[in-house]
């Protein structure tokens, strides 16, 4: 039972197409600090979570939504090995400045 | 869907883990100057997988785990390829982790769970167990690259592969999710069925097929998204970097199998285009930019580069015949880097890494045995006869060719000849020019009689190579490959 003007699948895949190219603006546009890019990188998982539940809904199959319940924790394994490194980065370099990561041309 | 749990079709993947899980205990009673008990276990383990995955060897596929891993001679063979390439890049690496005070628990059971990420990678029969596999392997290896904490080199490195790595498994899975609400399963089988019937929209097929792509490019390291390949390779700690260069190589290419051509076969002629495309970049870019370079392990990322390029030569014919030459070529090309990156970890010592082009000068008068070895892992890269790599580089043209791409072989032909120019350059460097460094070469007992049968593989399997070949084409046979 769907109320007139209640968002459909195609909403959700829109909602989850504007996050991720905000999440890809966040890393490529981004050049200021990492953990902006950190940031993204969460928002990038997220939106693929929403398509995931979306379509998990839209088929009645569950599957969908135990592969986002596995996102959200290797999600949360990245962030921390990702903030790991920062931390190391930051004591090596004394900065988190995108701008100033020259030593590896590329 | 089967029912059946059927644990032994992951046996080996149960010994990776529990020795995983053992050693990470055990080497915290192991005081600093036993280390070597670590170490020695890491490569009790590694024989033990390798055992296992022979006894049980099947030649029929079997799924396991209610279809979530299979098992199949494809699985067994490449597994067994990952286990070995572990195995000699620690034997090879050892006097360099010492020396550099990284010989430490940590970075085995890091690798073991990277390998053990690499298993669930070739094993993996839905779309979650190869995306956990992935990340598994991935976390490991950035953890492994950022394992020198106070070299600002590799932790920039590790930076930068992680971003980049991130960013490919969450575009690879946003291409999942496409695939899953197209055709409504996680199990590639039941993928490959709802798209040969036509079910969903083709339209969201092929988004979610540009992602998936997209993200494995990333993964297999080709143009255009090579951008971390020469960063890491020369940031990160030699023993890493041919970690990176070898094994995950092998189980990149699995996945790409698996994804491609088990699930994904419906959709063939999409992939097909777009993989051209990155093989004739990654071909013509890896070998014209790698012959700038002056740095070995940046010569050998470009290298790596090309390399990828003329394996996805046989993967694009999307046929067994092009299969079974890919993987001929990704197995002898990660045996053949293996041999490359252990000479140069032989050269380096204490505060020199041995990483310039230069300190390959005049290596024949300070030791004419690793000059020949390494004599003939150019000759291999560059595809000369008789070392395995012309074989590797001729079945994958010849894969080509016999489904019409007569074009792209020409291509393939003509950047392999750039590429023979700085492989060449190397042993040019070696038996013709003068010495700069003349410092004996000292050398584990081990490591030599490892390194020596390794180099000496890639000139046995050049003369000899049907086994293996037949091994190649065998494994896909008995594989549910269209």
């Amino acid at each position: 039972m769907s109320l007139p003007g209640a968002p459909t699948l195609a909403h959700y895949l829109v909602l989850g197409a504007i996050l991720f190219a905000i999440s890809m603006a966040g890393i490529f546009l981004n050049r200021r600090n990492v953990i902006i890019m950190l940031m993204a990188i969460e928002l990038m998982l997220l939106a693929v979570n929403m398509n995931f539940i979306a379509f998990s809904h839209y088929l009645g199959d569950m599957a969908g939504q135990v592969f986002v319940f596995f996102i959200l924790t290797i999600a949360a394994a990245e962030s921390a090995i990702g903030l790991a490194i920062l931390v190391l980065l930051f004591r090596n370099a004394g900065s988190i400045d995108v701008e100033k990561f020259g030593r590896l041309k590329g | 869907m089967p029912t059946e749990l059927n644990a032994l079709a992951a046996l080996p993947e149960i010994v990776v883990l529990t020795a995983a899980a053992s050693i990470l205990l055990i080497d915290l009673f192991v005081p600093d100057d036993r280390r070597h008990v670590s170490y020695w276990l890491t490569q009790l383990a590694l024989l033990v997988a390798v055992c296992v995955t022979l006894t049980t060897l099947r030649l029929d596929s079997v799924t396991a785990y209610h279809g979530l891993v299979i098992d199949d001679m494809l699985a067994d063979f490449l597994r067994i390829a990952c286990f070995l390439a572990v195995s000699l890049i620690l034997f090879y690496s050892r006097s360099y982790l010492v020396a550099r005070g990284m010989f430490r628990g940590e970075v085995f059971v890091l690798m073991l769970f990277a390998l053990l990420g690499m298993q669930v990678m070739i094993t993996g029969n839905n779309l979650l167990t190869l995306y956990l596999g992935l990340e598994l392997m991935s976390l490991s290896l950035y953890a492994l690259v950022a394992s020198r904490r106070d070299d600002a080199r590799s932790t920039e490195a590790a930076m930068k592969y992680f971003v980049l790595g991130a960013l490919a498994s969450g575009m690879l899975l946003y291409g999942m999710s496409m695939i899953y609400g197209t055709t409504g399963s996680l199990d590639l089988g039941r993928v490959a069925h709802a798209i040969f019937a036509r079910q969903g929209s083709p339209a969201l097929l092929t988004l979610g097929l540009v992602f998936v792509v997209a993200g494995l490019a990333f993964k297999l390291a080709v143009v255009p998204f090579h951008m971390w390949v020469p960063d890491v390779y020369e940031g990160a700690p030699t023993p890493i970097t041919v970690l990176i260069g070898t094994a995950p190589k092998i189980a990149a290419f699995a996945m790409a199998l698996r994804l491609l051509s088990t699930g994904l076969q419906g959709a063939s002629f999409d992939w097909q285009g777009m993989l051209i495309v990155l093989s004739v970049l990654s071909m013509v870019l890896g070998n014209l930019i790698a012959i700038s370079q002056t740095n070995i392990k940046r010569m050998l990322a470009y290298s790596t580069i090309a390399n990828m390029g003329y394996m996805l030569l046989g993967l694009l014919t999307a046929n067994r015949y092009g299969y079974s030459a890919a993987m001929f070529y990704v197995v002898t090309y990660a045996l053949t880097s293996l041999a490359s990156f252990g000479v140069v970890m032989l050269l380096s010592r204490h505060g020199f890494e041995s990483d310039r082009l230069d300190d390959f000068k005049g290596l024949n008068q300070r030791s004419p045995w690793w000059a020949f070895i390494m004599l003939l892992v150019m000759f291999s890269l560059a595809g000369l006869p008789p070392t395995v790599g012309f074989y590797a580089k001729f079945m994958v043209i010849e894969a080509a060719v016999s489904d019409g791409f007569v074009w792209l072989a020409v291509i393939a032909v003509m950047t392999s000849l750039i590429g023979a120019f700085y492989y060449l350059r190397i042993v040019k460097l070696m038996y013709f020019d003068e010495p700069v460094e003349t410092l004996p070469i000292v050398v584990r007992g081990d490591t030599q009689l490892v390194l020596s049968v390794n180099g000496l593989l890639l000139l046995l399997l050049g003369i000899l190579p049907q086994q293996l070949i037949g091994l190649c084409a065998i494994a896909l046979t008995q594989s549910n490959f269209p």
